[in-house]
């Protein structure tokens, strides 16, 4: 049975201010004034992305119409004679990332894990810290340390995995052969760094929307800490870390200054991960200062490309954390 | 009987009478994952720290912070002052751009749009505009500011517009988390004052979110001052301080980190690694102070 109409609870929160006020007069205006200013600058947001895309599409057109489908094949890019394939820097980014990936991804789970399950309650914010630390550090500082330091340091090593594990069956492909500091593995590395706090933050949150009531139950049953991890907080929380770990794989195929200190700049496609590489972000860094006409306009279509990739990864991560947030306040 | 002490020895000594040895070896598994994880991360972080305090301590003193940078990368000495500056400057004009334009469209998407579809749109697109690499944002403001304006256009001031493109998004959502935390009864106090929606925002909502806003523009500003990528091709190159953003070529911290790192001479890389010092010692206290101010904000709700 519907209430009478003047009994029914209005749908807000708080009652509508402009009702019973007279619309005309200073005050009326002002609040439509303060509106119209307040969505204007809600859509500059829109207009800043419609005008990346519109404007790098239109300075990379010249490199598009010259090098046609060529310029995501072709693996050669050689300014002199108007070559532009970027399938070498398009490989560079992905490996860089995957290697990321691969080293972050159960890390950055375990410590949120751990902030959340382990560590007792008082100790949980100087661990949260300590994590925020590590994304307070600019890249351009994991950069320098990258190549000052850590890429001398650790070629000796990787030459003595290439040693060893390089000539198992199987595994010389991607460990065997001559070891660079500055490599594929070496941009993974750092860029792991650079992905674990934010991975780590955003499953820290998810698995925060657990209910306690489905941890305790599990407990009640006799379950130990890692049975209730993996049979009541991991299921739950899949899809959200699923999320985290795709904003954490964006942001890896965009970093640019740290990977162009330590990926070794030199464009090729090979499936040794101790051999420099270059990538999309590393290439427009390190050329477009000196860079002008067509060359110019390749690397600004690589750009569109690169902005295309990430803009695609963020849309997916966003909608499946979006949908996660929205099953837990639903629950 | 078991004598309970802690919560902890409780739950050791009941496992070991009730649950078998594979379940315990697992559990046992698990725990050293999660505790070796932390540790694998903190590790890096210290010797990251620790390098760039102990090679970058050195080559600071009086004049680091008043002389101009030298041309050459085998000379030793000389200062860091106009890349100093050039961060100040160029970070404090990205946040004068951002931060006025962030926190209304914060106040549009939470107290006009709500769950519209256009304030789900912008919400959802601010999002995914965190995630725009930074070079992407420095590619754009050099096609759309820095070529029309031709000789003239490497200023700082690309650079202040190129960072105001990073933080617009981060400072929207984190407004918007704030104005969320806002209890509605001081809005309908307001309203049954009389006041104007207008009014009642300026008045009552925004000086009660005030202290959390602050502390998400602070890590807004960490960040961006710490950005390279945005800078390089649109500020240009400067040894002199110039405090001017509006006219003629300047320089930044992460600039003269990321020149300097890749030079051969030692000179040129202590250069580098004093920069980061400078660099981290601002990025870290902007963080720091926003953490304190946020902290005494979230108490004051509790």
């Amino acid at each position: 049975m519907t209430p009478p109409s003047d009994l029914r609870v209005p749908d807000q929160t708080s009652p509508d201010p402009t009702r019973g006020l007279s619309r005309g007069g200073r005050g009326g205006r002002g609040d439509q004034l303060f509106r119209g200013v307040a969505l204007v600058a809600g859509l500059l947001v829109l207009a800043i992305l419609v005008l990346i895309v519109w404007s790098m599409f239109d300075k990379g057109r010249d490199a598009i119409r010259v090098s046609g489908i060529t310029f995501v094949t072709g693996d050669v890019w050689d300014p002199p004679t108007n070559t532009y394939g970027a399938l070498a820097f398009i490989y560079g980014t992905l490996l860089s990332s995957f290697i990321a990936l691969i080293l972050a991804v159960p890390v950055s789970i375990g410590i949120a894990l751990f902030t959340i399950e382990t560590v007792p309650r008082r100790l949980r914010r100087p661990v949260v810290s300590v994590i925020d630390l590590l994304a307070a550090v600019p890249s351009v500082v994991y950069g320098l340390w990258g190549i000052l330091v850590f890429a001398p340091a650790v070629q000796g090593f990787y030459q003595n995995i290439a040693d060893t594990v390089g000539t198992w069956p199987g595994f010389s492909a991607v460990f065997g052969g001559n070891a660079s500091g500055t490599s594929f593995m070496t941009a993974g590395i750092i860029l792991a760094l650079m992905m674990t706090p934010i991975v780590t933050s955003l499953s820290r949150e998810v698995i925060n929307t657990v209910p306690s009531a489905q941890r305790e139950a599990a407990y009640g049953m006799g379950a130990t800490r890692w049975e209730v991890i993996r049979h009541a907080v991991l299921p739950w929380s899949r899809g959200g870390i699923v999320g985290a770990v795709m904003l954490g794989l964006g942001r890896a195929l965009g970093e640019t200054i740290a990977v162009a200190l330590v990926i070794g700049s030199t464009a090729q496609i090979t499936s040794h991960i101790f051999l420099p590489g270059y990538s999309i972000a590393a290439v427009i860094a390190n050329e477009f200062g000196e860079s002008s006409g067509t060359e110019q306009s390749a690397l600004i279509a690589m750009g569109l490309l690169l902005f295309a990739i990430t803009i695609l990864v963020n849309v997916a991560a966003r909608s499946i954390v979006a949908r996660f947030d929205l099953r837990a306040q639903g629950a | 009987m078991l004598t309970p002490r802690r919560e902890g020895d409780d739950v050791e000594r009941l496992l070991s009478v009730t649950v078998s040895r594979g379940r315990r070896f697992r559990n046992r598994l698990a725990g050293i994952w999660m505790y070796a994880s932390f540790v694998i991360v903190t590790v890096p972080l210290v010797i990251v720290i620790a390098y760039v305090v102990s090679k970058g301590i050195g080559v600071i003193n009086g004049a680091w912070f008043t002389q101009k940078i030298f041309v050459l990368d085998t000379q030793k000495g000389g200062g860091m002052a106009p890349a100093i500056v050039g961060t100040l400057v160029i970070t404090f004009w990205a946040t004068m751009l951002s931060v006025p334009l962030g926190v209304l469209a914060a106040i549009y998407l939470h107290e006009y749009g709500k769950r519209g579809r256009l304030a789900r749109l912008i919400r959802f697109m601010s999002d995914v505009m965190t995630g725009v690499p930074s070079i992407i944002m420095g590619l754009f403001i050099f096609i759309v500011f820095t070529v029309p304006l031709g000789a003239k256009g490497l200023i700082g001031f690309g650079g202040s517009l190129a960072l105001a493109c990073l933080m617009l998004p981060i400072v929207i959502r984190s407004s918007e988390e704030m104005l969320r935390l806002v209890p509605d009864d001081l809005r309908q106090a307001s309203y049954a004052l009389g006041n104007r929606k207008w009014r009642t925002i300026m008045t009552v909502v925004l000086p009660a979110a005030l202290g959390g806003m602050v502390s998400g523009i602070m890590l807004a500003v960490a960040r961006a001052a710490g950005e390279t990528a945005p800078l390089l091709f649109t500020i240009g190159a400067a040894r002199r301080i110039n405090w001017n953003v509006f006219e003629g070529p300047n320089t930044a911290l992460p600039l003269q980190i990321w020149n300097n790192s890749q030079s051969a001479f030692h000179p040129a890389q202590d250069r580098a690694w004093g920069a980061a010092l400078t660099l981290v010692a601002i990025v870290f206290v902007l963080t720091l102070v926003a953490r304190i101010i946020s902290s005494r904000f979230s108490l004051k709700h509790d």
